[in-house]
């Protein structure tokens, strides 16, 4: 069928199956929006600005394990974006989002609005194309979508000149994909996987390190299942919370930084690390030749690269983990369970001995028991999102996230600012879940626009702020590492939280007793519309344990213990 | 255990023909803090890849990193980490005509080289060896006081 290239792009979205677009037009783009608007095939949510575009695909995709799609328009559009775009490549997020460029006759001439997005963007998408002829179109469109959901996923920029947008040309939206030079290996080696099992089989102390890349490969079910089969305890990584389910009595916690006192305690002391899609981050290893030092390794992962690449692996297994242990279950029929009992019994004391913990109080909410409620009141039912900073490493320790793509939040890149956006399209993903995104006062600040385009959509997601009025996690390293120098974290002044959100169509509730809160949270459910709950907490609350950036694992700072819980 | 030691190292990249490959090679290089020492480029007659031969150094662990994550880049096709090859660079060397003709012709001929172009007031030779005959080549012809030296590159076949 002929027709023009902005009208190939609507087909081809349609044809991927997406559902929901956001984005922001602008003169380079203008012909696909045009085309958007006599389509009724997907539906498009303006943000108000590109940054919350791609985030909000970003959270779409997080949350349906689907592409997530964002469109803008080129120059700033484009540069709007980025942070976007690299937020989801760090954490393996597949997306596409589709720029608008100058006219081709421009490109190259510093034309009003033109950029190099292929050239900015490379170092932070997986793969990007720009498009040179009407010809291609419908082929780097497939490929884009092909690419970003294949392998490891990640974002695609197809960056689209304007003419072309016009030219008109043949559609047929290809069935399949052939790119000779992109073939990512899924099925796990046979051989590998069997030495992987008898090393699994002689370990005394083995330990599964499970990591994002379980999600993407929507492999909970299975990690379950190799978990409760061989009794073989569990940390999480911060992206993977949610996968082994919150009362699962093999999990152990969350480790790294801010990871629980039995969690770094099992990785110090394993003797075999089962790393399913884990990519050994420094903010999770701390020292790394501490880390794991007396363990062999057990490596799963899609991308060959990852492997090896800061610890030495003694059984690497490049696959989809779905694939692998698919594989790998079957074979530990015969495992004996009783060989891990010492060692498990070991960690429940680690665990007893330090849990995750603190002080709570009567007087003012402590942030930790402002999450602890969220997750009574709502609980499994409920998507959260976060922004980055105190109230994230909170969450992840102290909400009890029970199933994978719960919980939503960047992890690679550590993007203040993610969280609202984020929440806006996986609420649009799921319209008949609770959405809270978890943030700080400083973090919702960086995307607070957002609450216009909630507003205007009705797109009711609830922004609990755990006000501390510092920009807390800075300040906390002020406070451990910089004598106290509060440069540039206090964020004293503050905008009228309740009035801001009024006053842009949303609700705000203003929260200082445990009693507000509660009702506030019952009343923001009710409402079904976009909210900023602000929730004054403690000002130093610090977030513990905490591993010193570059230390070892086993050297925590430990909170205070409860009163009456000294031994 | 991973050597920390450098050591040279000659990678073959195939990828396929398309607009801004050598871009995201090379960019590749520079973001991941990876070196490059020599980077020649052509296309593979009779096909729609082309041959990139990149000679880097950097420690075993480091070279590892090279090789995957040049593979992951999605025009791709091969990375070949060169172990046993034939490896050559060409030269070419600019001197005055008033220098010593025959000593240089010598010379240039004891490198598997020769004079390749004969002007009024200079001559051109051009040798092709391994990078390190190159290297002493150069040294040599320091003598004859070249006024102007350009390499190549190495290119490489596995044996
Ligand atoms: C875009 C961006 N800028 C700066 C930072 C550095 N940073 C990390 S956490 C943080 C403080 C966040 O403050 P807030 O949102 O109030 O959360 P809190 O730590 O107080 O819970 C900052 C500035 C970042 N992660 N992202």
């Amino acid at each position: 069928m002929q027709m023009s290239g902005a009208q190939m792009v609507c087909e081809a979205i349609i044809a991927e199956g997406v559902k929901t677009v956001f984005g922001y037009p602008g003169g380079a783009i203008m012909h696909v929006y045009d085309e958007i608007y006599k389509q009724n095939g997907f539906e498009h949510i303006l943000n108000r600005h590109e940054q919350a575009s791609v985030h909000a695909a970003d959270g779409y995709a997080r949350a349906t394990g689907e592409v997530g799609v964002a469109m803008v328009t080129s120059g700033p559009g484009f540069t709007n974006a980025v942070t976007g775009l690299a937020t989801a490549y760090m954490d393996s997020i597949p997306m596409v989002v589709i720029s608008g460029q100058v006219p081709l006759s421009l490109i190259g001439t510093d034309g009003f609005q033109e950029i190099d997005a292929v050239g900015i963007s490379r170092p932070c998408t997986k793969h990007n194309f720009l498009v040179r002829t009407i010809e291609e179109l419908p082929r780097v469109l497939k490929e884009a979508f092909y690419i970003a959901r294949s392998g490891r996923p990640g974002p695609v920029l197809v960056d689209i000149p304007k003419d072309i947008t016009v030219d008109i040309g043949e559609f047929a939206y290809p069935e399949s994909v052939d790119i000779p030079s992109y073939k990512p290996t899924y099925k796990g080696n046979r051989r590998q996987i069997e030495k992987a099992v008898e090393a699994i089989k002689s370990a005394k102390k083995p330990l599964l390190y499970i990591g994002g890349g379980t999600v993407l490969s929507n492999a909970s079910d299975l990690v379950r299942e190799l978990a409760e089969k061989t009794q073989i305890p569990a940390v999480e990584t911060l992206m993977a919370r949610g996968v082994m389910g919150a009362k699962n009595p093999l999990l152990l916690g969350m480790l790294g930084m801010h990871g629980n006192y039995a969690s770094n305690m099992a990785m110090s002391e394993t003797d075999l690390v089962i790393s399913l899609g884990a990519r050994f981050d420094d903010r999770v290893t701390g020292k790394l030749s501490e880390f794991a030092k007396y363990a062999d390794v057990i490596h799963v992962d899609i991308d060959p690269a990852n492997i090896a690449k800061l610890v030495d692996v003694d059984y690497p297994i490049v696959g989809d983990v779905t694939q692998v242990l698919e594989k790998m279950i079957p074979l530990l029929d015969d495992v004996n369970t009783d060989r891990y009992q010492a060692w498990r019994e070991i960690l429940k004391r680690y665990d007893e001995l330090h849990p995750q913990s603190y002080v709570d109080s009567d007087e003012v909410i402590k942030p930790q028991w402002a999450i602890e409620r969220l997750g009574e009141l709502v609980g499994v039912d409920a998507i959260i999102t976060s922004d980055v900073g105190q109230h994230q490493m909170w969450a992840a320790q102290h909400y009890p996230f029970d199933r994978p793509r719960q919980w939503i939040n960047s992890g690679g890149l550590g993007t203040m600012g993610f969280g609202f956006p984020a929440a806006l399209g996986a609420k649009r993903a799921f319209p008949e879940k609770t959405v809270i995104n978890i943030t700080g006062d400083g973090s919702i600040l960086m995307n607070m626009q957002e609450l216009v385009t909630a507003a205007e959509y009705k797109i009711p997601v609830i922004n609990v702020i755990l006000n501390n009025h510092f920009l807390g996690m800075v300040r906390q390293w002020q406070t451990f590492f910089y004598e106290k120098r509060y440069s540039e974290t206090d964020l004293t002044f503050q905008p009228n939280w309740k009035a801001l959100a009024e006053a842009c169509g949303g609700i705000g509730y203003d929260v200082t007793t445990k009693e507000e809160f509660d009702a506030a949270l019952k009343d923001a459910i009710k409402q079904d519309k976009v909210c900023f709950m602000n929730v004054a907490v403690n000002r130093f609350e610090d977030v513990l344990p905490m591993v010193p950036a570059g230390g070892a694992l086993f050297n925590m700072m430990l909170p205070q213990k409860k009163h009456g819980e000294e031994k | 255990m991973a050597k920390a030691t450098n050591e040279r190292r000659v990678v073959s990249v195939v990828v396929m023909n398309e607009s801004s490959v050598l871009a995201r090679v090379t960019a590749l290089f520079a973001g991941r803090g990876y070196n490059i020492e020599s980077l020649t480029v052509a296309p593979i007659p009779g096909s729609d890849m082309s041959h990139i031969t990149i000679a880097t150094n950097g420690s075993t662990k480091v070279i590892e990193q090279i090789t995957k994550q040049l593979h992951k880049l999605i025009p791709v096709y091969k990375v070949i980490e060169h172990e046993e090859m034939v490896e050559k660079e060409m030269v070419l060397v600019k001197f005055p005509i008033a220098e010593n003709l025959s000593d240089i012709s010598v010379l240039c001929a004891a490198y598997n080289g020769g004079v390749v172009n004969v002007g009024k007031e200079m001559i051109i030779t051009m040798v092709a060896d391994e990078p390190m005959r190159i290297k002493h080549f150069i040294e040599a012809a320091q003598r004859y006081n070249p006024c102007e030296i350009v390499r190549g590159g190495v290119v490489a076949i596995e044996r």
